[in-house]
């Protein structure tokens, strides 16, 4: 270890490993995997998704799961949850549009209208 | 380098979760894991001890903070496959409180929500076997600000300012002693960590150094610079292989990133750790004994003057600390002294790490800040006592402490209060006994350990104690003589005044603090030859409440020496109308024919235990499915 910059290098690398266990103000990314959500392709839909993420190195956002909301025909569900903003759902979201979901939402703050279910 | 994952699973793998598998629960993850393809997304990550161990093996889920408990590699499917897959949380796996609602994430459980960690900040969260974690979690830091912006002084200035008194047992004030250590002369000097944990029930340093080895590594390398030295040793006990292979790892990788070794941080400051394994002798915790360890001669104490912070580790001037005392020191240069002197009481800054043991719901691992009471560590962090019974005495600082009794309950823990009381902070072993406790036998419990592992150097430890437990063990056994409590008390005195090092001066506490506290008891089997708690065995006497008894025999079965016998009364022999019916009853049943079921039972005989016989092991009372047998 030569220098405190040098460490903090090696501690901001560390961190996006241990980011998921501390912050809670990230924004989050819910994918509905319910029996409905698998059957209509949410697992193709969260790959893509976490490939995109790794692509674009945004290692702040988190992505969980949940079970089936009730609206199977509406599925793949996605959620996305910006800290201090409603939440905002996506209906029938394959994993292209899962791609540009992340491209205009999650990073530069637009929201994707034609393919919004709910918000709040 | 690192890829993206969406979920890390923490797996504990400290000794408790070891023993209890979690091992076979960490390979049946990592199958399933791979097998549902989800290896990608999914980290599965081993820690130290999360604190809970009685719920062990324990696992943890990010980024939702689902704490699963006692899981089995059979659960791990139904893991993975709702939870990791569908994000559905395991409720039968989840932990229930008293109102057996589950409880979903960590932090609303009440046994975490009450502490506040900073011994044990890492301790659960991060993997001890990967440097890089410790470093994500602020690690080294402290090192790196200390070596580059802070003069020797300044350091030993702050850690004066936090207030932080060791952590091993007796509360010195750790800045003091840096101080002596940094002013003392001679070369070289040596840091010596005291990692030899020796009290019956207490793991909080075995945990710091499995779940967090690097805080204890750093914390000394802070030591050396600021007293001047460039070499340290860490004193482990055998008995703790996890620990030691930790540390080895974890030393390894700070010498890797140059964090040990040559040079660090390009200051010119040099330090090196080296582990020496002790052979598990409780007085080798004791600090002149552990240095003569580690020079290799004999585990032996000597007197004192002179401190080791004169001449210690080969007659050099040598810093001992505890484990505990070391793991705060980081956070500590990091946030500042006046942050740590605003947690705790007065004379007491900072926290304590507790280890929970004996009768109580959440045994484990506990951190609270000083001055948290009794009351509130044993009902609201540990859960209560189990089955809803009595408190009667909680036991503070192990063989070497005291007891503390349920009228005390709301005592602020901290080191003065707890010696005012007769008992002691000493490492943080708390022990809670319930009202089935005999305190009697609690003490020659506790002395009988310090007994044994006496070194015999000096008299009054080595006689005096063992004088001690006869009378003791006489006492339990019925044969007490009117005036031994006195007798007790004159040589717990004597010996306390007299005795070479701590381990001897201290031995008498808990017969001294069970004596203040439970005097009554002492005179009840010496008197009344009655054990009031039921423990003493040749005080206890079992019988049969013949109202209760249905005489269905079972507790006959089970006596191993068959002595529960039938009463041959006199005046119930006419009650058998059939002459054959008295003599075989296994024809009862022919006869039964005309008998009600009630006239069925008064055929067998009523049931006694014949006290010559009987070797009191309690079978009987726990066959009974009437309790119809007590204990007196």
């Amino acid at each position: 270890m030569k220098s405190l910059e040098e460490l903090e290098r090696i501690k901001k690398e560390a961190q996006a490993m241990t980011k998921l266990r501390e912050d809670k103000e990230n924004t989050k990314i819910v994918v509905g995997m319910g029996t409905c959500g698998i059957a209509a392709g949410a697992r193709e839909t969260l790959a893509a998704i976490m490939d995109e993420l790794a692509k674009r190195n945004l290692q702040d956002v988190v992505v969980t799961q949940t079970g089936c909301v009730g609206l199977c025909e509406q599925e793949p569900i996605v959620d996305i949850v910006k800290p201090g903003k409603p939440k905002v759902t996506y209906g029938r979201v394959t994993g292209e549009r899962a791609r540009q979901i992340i491209a205009s939402h999650v990073v530069n703050d637009r929201v994707v209208g034609e393919w919004v279910i709910a918000t709040g | 380098m690192s890829s993206f994952y969406r979920a890390h699973v923490l797996v504990c793998a400290g000794a408790g979760c070891v023993s209890s598998g979690c091992k076979a629960v960490e390979q049946a993850l990592r199958a399933e894991v791979a097998q549902q393809g989800l290896d990608g997304e999914v980290k599965i990550i081993q820690t130290g001890c999360v604190g809970s161990c009685d719920q062990g093996p324990v696992i943890v889920v990010y980024p939702e903070g689902t704490f699963y408990r006692k899981v089995r590699p059979d659960d791990v499917p139904e893991i993975v496959e709702e939870h990791l897959l569908k994000g559905r949380p395991v409720e039968r796996l989840l932990y229930r409180d008293e109102s057996s609602e589950p409880v979903v994430n960590l932090e609303d459980i009440g046994f975490f929500k009450r502490q506040r960690k900073i011994v044990l900040r890492n301790c659960g969260v991060i993997n001890p076997e990967d440097i890089t974690e410790y470093i994500a979690r602020d690690g080294y830091e402290a090192l790196g600000r200390v070596l580059t912006e802070m003069t020797p002084e300044e350091v030993i200035d702050i850690v004066k300012r936090s207030g932080l008194r060791g952590r091993g047992g007796a509360g010195f004030p750790t800045g003091v002693k840096w101080g002596f250590t940094a002013k003392a002369a001679g070369s070289p000097k040596y840091v010596v960590c005291n990692a030899d944990e020796g009290d019956p029930g207490a793991f909080m340093d075995r945990s710091v150094l499995e779940g967090d080895p690097h805080s204890v590594i750093e914390a000394m390398a802070i030591a050396g610079y600021a007293i001047g030295s460039n070499q340290g040793y860490v004193y482990v006990r055998a008995e703790y292989p996890l620990a030691i292979e930790r540390l080895s790892i974890a030393i390894k990788q700070a010498r890797e990133y140059g964090l040990l070794g040559k040079d660090i941080f390009s200051t010119g400051f040099d330090f090196d750790l080296e582990i020496r394994v002790g052979a598990g002798a409780f007085v080798c915790g004791e600090e002149t004994a552990l240095i003569a360890s580690i020079e290799g001669r004999r585990g032996m104490p000597h007197p004192k003057p002179p401190f080791p912070a004169n001449e210690g580790l080969w007659g050099k001037p040598t810093l001992i600390n505890n484990v505990e005392t070391y793991a705060n020191i980081p956070p500590i240069i990091l946030n500042g002294p006046e942050w740590f002197a605003g947690i705790g009481t007065e004379k007491s800054k900072g926290t304590k790490v507790f280890a929970l043991a004996g009768k109580i719901n959440n045994t484990g691992l506990v951190e609270v800040p000083m001055g948290t009471t009794l009351r509130e560590i044993i009902y609201e962090v540990g859960g209560g006592i189990p089955g809803g019974r009595r408190f009667k005495a909680a036991q503070t600082g192990g063989p070497s402490g005291g007891c503390i009794p349920a009228e005390h309950l709301d005592v602020p823990m901290e080191y003065d209060s707890l010696v005012k009381l007769g008992a002691m902070m000493g490492s943080g072993g708390l022990i809670v006994m319930d009202d089935h406790t005999c305190m009697v036998d609690m003490a020659r419990f506790f002395l009988q350990f310090t007994q044994d592992e006496s070194c015999g150097k000096c008299t009054p430890c080595r006689e005096g104690t063992k004088v001690m437990l006869d009378i003791l063990t006489r006492i339990t056994e019925g044969k007490g003589r009117e005036g031994d409590v006195e007798l007790l008390e004159d040589l717990a005195r004597t010996i306390k005044n007299t005795a070479l090092c701590g381990l001897g001066q201290t031995a008498p506490n808990p017969v001294l603090s069970t004596i203040r506290y439970f005097r009554d008891e002492y005179e009840a089997h010496i008197r009344e030859k009655r054990c009031p708690a039921g423990v003493c065995q040749a005080l206890v006497k079992y019988e049969i409440i013949q109202d209760k008894c249905r005489r269905c025999g079972l507790c006959q079965k089970a006596c191993p020496v068959g002595a529960i016998e039938e009463v041959v009364a006199p005046e119930e022999e006419p009650v058998a109308v059939g002459a054959g019916a008295t003599g075989i009853t296994g024809t009862a049943v022919t006869a039964g024919a005309a008998a009600t079921a009630g006239a069925a039972r008064t055929k067998r005989k009523p049931l006694a235990i014949n006290q010559e016989k009987c070797l009191k092991c309690g079978v009987c009372m726990r066959e009974c499915r009437f309790q119809a047998i007590t204990r007196v």
